[in-house]
């Protein structure tokens, strides 16, 4: 009843974000014709416009793309002559993905242990140097430390490829660079986290059984501490695995990072709304997995479609 | 009586940014085989924190003993290591605290809470820990235990809770039992059944109890003997009787003169507050440090720490009235009271 109550729920999400960027998309000014304008002849461009539907009033073409949508067609890109958006998601969403899951399990695991690490030296020396580097981690913006990275591992000292797609060794310096941020933030809220629980009487009762201080962040600290950073975590599923068009562009990755930002320049009605909605769609997901993921993790909380 | 803990002029002080608090200054009492000791004083008379330097679970970082010995079992607690304190918190020593409502881990089954200390105290195989669990449950009067056993804390009531925080403290059968305000947090029936609880389990396992309280209510309940604190230092200990019949302290007539009292024809008595607030323990006075807020106070009070007086071999009270030199005042205490 749950998940069919959140399902819905996620359909009418997605009919929400593909109405307004629709209305947003073709409230900016210019088509994606504009250009070819000035030197094709007006037939060709009219004949154009036809083929793409641009032709007809707003309204049609609404509700002609929620009918493709409905088969989940996201429609042709007028861009590219030979791929429509399902093959450009098709073809660039892997390795998009297979970068985002390694920088999430990087971000995730080092995150959590810099935070936990932090937490327990608190004020210590081990503190000020995590937190140190979680400063740096967030301060730092990706479009620097991917070419310092490329200088020093890949151009230096020869370690790993600088650029481009093929072997794992090429997936490793762009999954650390789209890491460190996430892994910063992570750090930091795990930290605050840990020490709060670390604080709670709970563990004065765990202290008081002369459960070890290892044991007692193991067994009492760890799980209280992670509810408040899986609400960060879902989010940030969804950024990373839909890739990033800095770290694209600077590794010459073939991800889908890159369409975000060229279909809105090109005024590629379709590819804008496809990819829109193939981000929602991974968001909502991702953040109804945090849902279920709460539940494992804290069984105070009910999953009931009532009282939401 | 055999003693079974003993604390003697301990000294306990918290580092803080407005500089070194004396929150415990000269503590002495002990605790005998299989009997319970109350120790009743006003907030920030340094209960607590004598409580958690005997568990010792005082936060390193922050505290300093200066001074003292916990003698429990012939030896000096205080001289333990991490790993020996660890082997008798929970084992031999262990603790009740006061809210129930926060002392249990919200993520874990209440079952697992109480097989923790089982499990790192006992050599028992996992059934025989389960049904030692079970069995605890039991004694501590909560129904249906096997359903109990893998529910979690937000699923019991307070008084349900504190019962489970008793039998964490049981389950290893512990010599001394350390409850810091046991009942404090719960309403006024539920205290009743709990402290009933505390004194048919204590009799019947014969383990002793040091109850931390500021309830005279309580005292008079459970306990057999009685340590007054107030800033820091015990200014009055004696029996229950001793105490409650013939109070020596004029904090302790204090403490006993505002309890609410209801008289037999019905009439109510104005409650009797004690004057003033306890002295600032950044800067602890040098005398007496009730001085400030007695009525019968002398030049001396303020000078100079009164010593223990022995008025029986068990009651004992630093106060400079009972210095032969000093005017009677029992019978200006008495006319006072009365007021």
């Amino acid at each position: 009843m749950y998940i069919l109550k959140r399902f819905l729920t996620m359909i009418v999400t997605i009919w929400v974000i593909t109405t307004l960027t629709f209305i947003i998309m073709h409230s900016i000014p210019g088509d994606p014709f504009a250009s070819d304008a000035d030197v094709l002849p007006e037939e060709v461009v009219e004949n154009m416009r036809e083929k793409y539907n641009l032709d007809q009033p707003l309204p049609v073409q609404y509700l002609l793309y929620l009918k493709n949508l409905a088969t989940l067609d996201l429609g042709p890109s007028i861009e590219s002559k030979t791929r429509d958006v399902n093959t450009l998601i098709a073809d660039g969403f892997p390795a998009s993905a297979l970068l985002g899951i390694q920088a999430l399990v990087i971000a995730i695991v080092f995150g959590l242990i810099l935070g936990i690490v932090a937490a327990l030296n608190h004020n210590g020396l081990l503190d000020y140097l995590s937190m140190g580097v979680a400063i740096i981690g967030i301060s730092v913006p990706s479009f620097i430390l991917a070419p310092l990275l490329i200088k020093y591992f890949a151009v230096d000292w020869g370690l790993l490829p600088v650029a481009s797609w093929g072997s794992w060794e090429h997936t490793v310096l762009p999954s650390v660079a789209l890491a460190t941020a996430p892994l910063a933030i992570v750090a930091r809220f795990m930290r605050s986290s840990m020490l709060e629980v670390m604080n709670q009487d709970y563990i004065k009762t765990a202290d008081a059984k002369g459960v070890s201080t290892i044991g007692i962040v193991i067994k009492h600290g760890i799980r209280n501490a992670l509810i408040p950073v899986i609400s960060f975590i879902g989010p940030l599923v969804a950024f990373l695995l839909t890739g990033t068009f800095v770290i694209e562009k600077i590794f010459a990755i073939p991800g889908i990072g890159k369409y975000f930002v060229d279909s809105i320049f090109n005024r590629d009605f379709p590819v804008i709304l496809g990819t829109t909605i193939f981000f929602s769609a991974i968001l909502i997901v991702t953040l109804f997995i945090v849902d279920i993921s709460y539940r494992l993790v804290d069984p105070r909380i009910k999953l009931s479609s009532k009282g939401e | 009586m055999e003693r079974l803990l003993e604390v003697e002029d301990l000294h306990v002080s918290f580092k803080t940014y407005g500089g070194e608090v004396q929150a415990v200054r000269g503590v002495n009492f002990h605790v005998n085989k299989g009997e319970v000791l109350a120790i009743v004083g006003e907030s920030g008379s340094g209960k607590s924190v004598t409580a958690k330097t005997i568990m010792g679970l005082l936060p390193k970082k922050v505290s300093r003993i200066s001074s003292g010995v916990v003698t429990f079992e012939e030896d000096d607690l205080l001289t333990y290591s991490k790993k020996e304190m660890q082997k008798v918190k929970g084992s031999k020593i262990s603790l009740i605290s006061q809210d129930p409502m926060t002392s249990l881990n919200p993520t874990m089954k209440i079952g697992h809470q109480i097989d923790e200390s089982l499990k790192l105290h006992t050599d028992l195989s996992k059934m025989e820990r389960k049904s030692r669990v079970l069995e605890l449950l039991t004694l501590v009067g909560i129904p249906n235990v096997e359903e109990r056993y893998s529910q979690y804390p937000h699923e019991l009531s307070g008084g349900m809770r504190q019962r489970v925080l008793i039998a964490v403290a049981l389950a290893c059968e512990p010599q001394l039992i350390i409850a810091d305000e046991p009942t404090t947090a719960l309403d006024v029936t539920i205290q009743a059944q709990i402290l009933d609880l505390l004194k048919d389990l204590q009799q019947r396992l014969d383990t002793s109890i040091l109850i931390i309280t500021h309830d005279l209510g309580v005292v008079a309940e459970v306990a057999q003997r009685v340590a007054v604190m107030y800033a820091g230092v015990v200014v009055e200990s004696g029996s229950v009787e001793e105490i409650f019949a013939n109070p020596n302290h004029p904090y302790t007539w204090g403490l006993l003169g505002s309890i609410p009292k209801q008289r037999q024809d019905g009439a109510r008595e104005r409650l009797i507050p004690i004057e003033g607030t306890p002295p600032d323990l950044f800067s602890p006075p040098k005398g007496c440090p009730f001085a400030a807020r007695c009525e019968y106070a002398m030049d001396i009070c303020v000078e100079k720490m009164p010593d223990s007086t022995y008025l029986t071999t068990d009651h004992a009270s630093k106060c400079w009235l009972n210095d032969s030199r000093a005017k009677k005042p029992k019978e200006v205490a008495m006319a006072g009271r009365s007021r």
